[in-house]
């Protein structure tokens, strides 16, 4: 799983079926120090998060159908909650 | 570096999630930093679901995938990285 910062919302009208109803995030990954790590994402929300919200996404095919709530949907990423804190201690 | 190989790692903090998928619920998270095989670190950190009871500091394996969920079954935890093992030591031929 990775640290992200939820940076918008994604809106489409034409998708695959197993999208309807589905909320649409672009997430950009970072470092445990909260820095831009990468190229941002689309994950599907199953926690209710906002914009610049600090989430984990999973990014794993079964895991994000599973947030989706139904099985076989084309999707690849799911945020999976919403991050109070983070301790590094190194 | 295949991305679904066992690697080793540190466990190098935790994170605290109280909103979030209800498979989530009572697992700990880890942030975990992969390292080479003379323990040096190497790539990306991560986060990872325990199955073991390890701890901030200790040197664990951990397995990327679906297949990280597994120790938890039949509870479907969404997860892509778990770690399955604390390492005692390890020796370089």
């Amino acid at each position: 799983m990775q640290l992200a910062r939820v940076v918008g919302t994604v809106v489409a009208t034409k998708k695959h079926p197993k999208f309807e109803g589905a909320k649409l995030l672009l997430v950009q990954p970072t470092t445990v120090d909260d820095q831009p790590r990468g190229v941002p994402l689309l994950a599907v929300d199953s926690v209710g998060a906002g914009v610049s919200e600090r989430v984990l996404i999973v990014i794993e095919g079964r895991a994000a159908g599973e947030a989706l709530g139904r099985k076989g949907a084309p999707v690849d990423a799911a945020v999976s909650g919403i991050v109070d804190r983070v301790d590094v201690t190194e | 570096m295949c991305p679904t190989d066992m690697q080793l790692a540190k466990v190098i903090g935790d994170v605290v999630v109280t909103r979030k998928d209800e498979n989530l619920t009572g697992v700990t998270l880890l942030v975990l930093q992969p390292l080479a095989a003379d323990g040096s670190p190497i790539g990306r950190t991560l986060v990872a679901v325990d199955a073991v009871g390890a701890g901030v500091g200790e040197t664990v394996f951990f397995v990327r995938g679906k297949e990280a969920s597994f120790p938890f079954y039949p509870t479907e935890v969404p997860t892509d990285a778990g770690v399955v093992g604390i390492v005692d030591h390890w020796d370089l031929g």
